[in-house]
């Protein structure tokens, strides 16, 4: 699996989606308190943060006793600067193009 | 989240909260040398993420200056953007560093940042890069630094610089502020 496939699996759960956009909110947060928050056994939780892991949207650090989550974004940019870019990327180089043009000329 | 946490520990700063750490991280494929060069010479710095050239002195104590690139000049930029002080450096796997961003007086004023940068090989040519910067009473850099200003113009913060790095070492791509 690439790390794309990755990514999009990952994405594709919306247990995993609330997981990430619980840590957009607040990051830095561990397994209990981000259970807390989700209707779901502790297992259940862990089992999805792991499949975060694996695509590198979450990673985590020991402070202290204590194992902290992180959201990385930086995947899901690689994603949008690989996909997204490239479908509206023609819009975009008309408008560079016209401000190269522009400077060239001032 | 309005009420005063107590717990330094677990209140961290995400992207979109009163946070202080962001953690970001990328795997490239590039040997360790070559990413540390990526982030440390001027030579590379100039040609992804905000440009600009680097000053750096590798040793405990050592200055750090990111200066403004033509493209940023443009935007009103100072012609030093970032400094700050090498608190550790171990070439080629970590450095340790102070980070004050100057482009915005509310934003200086916020003060020095802590930025740790961790490079680790690992199989088939692969690099980790992890990069830490500890936000701890800066809530408009985090703003910057987290990505969430691209829309005011303050580009994509961290995770775009490390896309555009490494897009910059394995395909030769530039991918810089004003000059996309």
């Amino acid at each position: 699996m690439s790390d794309d496939d990755r990514v999009f699996k990952a994405l594709a759960d919306p247990t995993r989606r609330l997981l990430l956009d619980l840590l957009f909110a607040r990051d830095g947060r561990t397994l209990t308190e981000l259970e807390s928050e989700v209707e779901m056994t502790r297992f259940g939780v862990m089992k999805h943060l792991r499949v975060l892991e694996d695509a590198e949207l979450v990673v985590t650090r020991r402070s202290g006793r204590e194992k902290l989550h992180f959201l990385n974004p930086v995947p899901i940019r690689l994603i949008h600067d690989r996909w997204i870019d490239k479908y509206t990327e023609r819009q975009v180089t008309a408008l560079t193009d016209l401000k190269r043009q522009l400077e060239e000329e001032a | 989240m309005t009420t005063t946490e107590t717990e330094p520990d677990t209140e961290s700063t995400g992207p979109g909260a009163p946070t202080t750490v962001q953690v970001h991280r990328v795997y490239i494929k590039a040997t360790p040398e070559r990413i540390w060069e990526a982030i440390t010479s001027s030579e590379w710095t100039e040609r992804y993420g905000y440009g600009g050239a680097t000053e750096i002195d590798l040793r405990p104590g050592g200055h750090y200056r990111n200066l403004a690139s033509p493209a940023l000049k443009q935007f009103g930029a100072p012609d030093v953007v970032v400094d700050g002080e090498v608190l550790e450096a171990d070439p080629p796997r970590k450095l340790v560093q102070t980070w004050r961003l100057l482009m915005d007086p509310a934003i200086a004023a916020e003060g020095f940042t802590r930025l740790t940068y961790e490079i680790e090989p690992q199989e088939g040519g692969f690099t980790r890069l992890t990069v830490s910067h500890d936000l701890t009473g800066a809530p408009k850099l985090a703003l910057l630094t987290g990505g969430l200003a691209e829309g005011d113009g303050g580009g994509g913060g961290w995770p775009w610089i490390l896309s555009a790095l490494k897009s910059l070492l394995e395909t030769g791509e530039t991918m810089v502020v004003g000059d996309a």
